[in-house]
């Protein structure tokens, strides 16, 4: 394997402000990427957690240019088409093309289907799934003109099983795969592959709030860390709480190199086992 | 370089995807083990296996045996284990191909099939996975087909097995999981192997014609897949098996990933 991967490429990363998202726009700079970093850059009223911040998103782009590479810097709503337009268009007048495209934006939430609220289904499954589809769909164009193109969208391991208290989120993640392999089928022949991540919990403010934790310790009176990690543990085969967010940009920056050339319309479990009890 | 000072053992070793497997875990760091049945033929198989010439010059450690043998495979890992002292990667890539419709299969060409493909990785697991629990640490990655996760008409008995290996090697991820051991599957589809380079694949993929020719076939081979092209080649397949058995996947297990040309976009 060749290292630097990315040498000369251009990614753009959906949901970087913090997180998996920070991470990924990161370890492509580290390998040579310059980055355009996408993030809301604010909080939707109907997540139980504050999201990224524009600080944050300025933040990862220092974190890119550390790397010695350019980072473009766009406030987007995923939910926006216009947004997402916007962004490419300034990637490609700034730094050319672009290459890799991580659609890893998103949001999670805690409801029962039963007592779910419209605005709470609405939002999740905006931003979530069709956030995916206008991120793509604002730049497959680009790369089947150009015959290349590596997409990665970050779906989940609740994307391939059902889950209490998070149906909204379980459909939208399944809903990604149908999504990108769908895709995958539609641009294979110009060169263009697409293909899922399936993280399990990642260590990232997504689950670290009160709403997770009282999910996972419903009758705590009082919330403490070490309890949470066992509850996390006892999940995974593999006996750690959570990933970092650095274990799915490994699979990530495998996903988006040439080394999967010959890899579309997969879905990759980064999963800490969960996956072995499942047909895929 | 992803394997330095680590030893990795790959069964089917002299040939093909197996030896591109060897070469380039060697050109990582790794010092490398292989085996190979290297008998040039096996009854049932349409296509010469691998010579002893080729195994020998495969790896810095290469020994012939037998995937169908327990006892072989137990031998395999104890010659590894005295020239290396350790067994980190295991890669059970032994298989064999062959052709013809369910009714009216021969036992012979069901039980052999079963007994490479999937009995032997169950032999090499079995032979290595006890080592790998007692030091802590292992990567096993196994060698199943998008055959693995669909049917496919006149290789009944192929698909089977490595639906099998899938089932397998799931099921050994959950066991080994609490001993820092990972277990996972590549799918590939076609790749450009002797496998594919034979009288009865070609017959398989054109059988409109008498006689195919590698020409009649390697349009029909890009018919399957939705990347425009005819096969991977071996080194596509060591991409994806040296990224599973790397520590950049140290959180996969149980997983199958398919570099199969967009096979698995049509598939679950």
């Amino acid at each position: 394997m060749q290292r630097p991967r990315f040498t000369g490429k251009v990614a753009l990363v959906t949901g970087a402000a913090r997180g998996q998202g920070r991470s990924h726009a990161v370890r492509l700079a580290a390998e040579g990427a310059d980055v355009i970093v996408c993030d809301l850059g604010a909080d939707i009223d109907t997540v139980p957690y504050a999201l990224g911040t524009e600080d944050e998103l300025r933040e990862t782009a220092s974190l890119v240019a550390e790397q010695g590479r350019r980072a473009v810097v766009c406030r987007c709503d995923v939910r926006s088409t216009a947004d997402l337009s916007a962004a490419v268009e300034r990637g490609l007048d700034e730094l050319g093309r672009i290459d890799v495209v991580v659609a890893n934006a998103g949001i999670a939430g805690v409801s029962t289907l039963a007592e779910m609220s419209d605005d709470v289904w609405q939002n999740m499954i905006d931003v979530n799934l069709t956030g995916v589809f206008k991120t793509l769909r604002a730049v497959v164009p680009h790369m089947v003109s150009r015959r290349y193109g590596r997409i990665v969208a970050t779906s989940s391991i609740v994307g391939r099983q059902g889950s209490a208290n998070i149906g909204h989120y379980v459909a939208a993640k399944w809903g990604v795969i149908g999504l990108v392999k769908s895709l995958a089928v539609e641009v294979a022949e110009f060169g263009v592959t697409v293909n899922a991540v399936l993280p399990t919990s990642v260590d990232s403010d997504m689950i670290q709030n009160d709403a997770f934790h009282r999910l996972f310790l419903p009758d705590a009176d009082e919330i403490r860390m070490r309890d949470v990690e066992d509850a996390y543990t006892a999940l995974n085969p593999i006996p750690v709480p959570w990933l970092s967010p650095g274990d799915v940009s490994d699979a990530v920056l495998f996903l988006a190199s040439d080394e999967a050339r010959f890899i579309t319309g997969d879905a990759l479990p980064v999963a800490l086992g969960w996956n072995a009890r499942m047909a895929a | 370089m992803r394997f330095e000072d680590r030893v990795v053992l790959i069964t089917g070793g002299a040939r093909g995807q197996g030896r591109s497997h060897a070469e380039r875990f060697a050109a990582e760091g790794a010092r490398v083990a292989v085996c190979d049945i290297a008998s040039e033929s096996l009854e049932t198989v349409a296509y010469p296996l691998a010579s002893r010439a080729e195994l020998e010059s495969a790896a810095e450690l290469a020994l012939q045996a037998d995937v169908r043998s327990a006892e072989e495979m137990e031998r395999v890992v104890a010659a590894v284990l005295e020239r290396f002292g350790k067994l980190d990667v295991l890669v059970c890539n032994a298989g064999i191909c062959t052709f013809g419709p369910l009714a009216g299969m021969s036992s012979e060409l069901w039980q052999t099939t079963i007994d490479v493909n999937l009995n032997g990785v169950f032999n090499a697991v079995r032979a290595a996975a006890p080592e790998m629990i007692s030091q802590g640490y292992g990567r096993i990655v196994a060698t199943a087909s998008m055959a693995g996760r669909a049917g496919w008409e006149n290789i009944g008995h192929y698909a089977a097995s490595k639906w099998g290996v899938i089932g397998l090697i799931k099921s050994l991820a959950l066991e080994v999981a609490p001993h820092g051991v990972t277990a996972n599957v590549v799918a590939p589809s076609s790749v450009n192997t002797r496998m594919m380079h034979n009288d009865a694949a070609y017959k398989l993929f054109r059988p409109d014609l008498e006689n195919p020719t590698r020409e009649d076939a390697l349009p029909a081979f890009t018919s399957v897949n939705l990347i425009p092209e005819p096969y991977a080649e071996p080194g596509d397949i060591s991409d994806a098996v040296l990224f599973l058995a790397s520590d950049e996947a140290r959180f996969i297990t149980g997983a199958v990933l398919s570099p199969s040309m967009g096979l698995s976009a049509s598939n679950v």
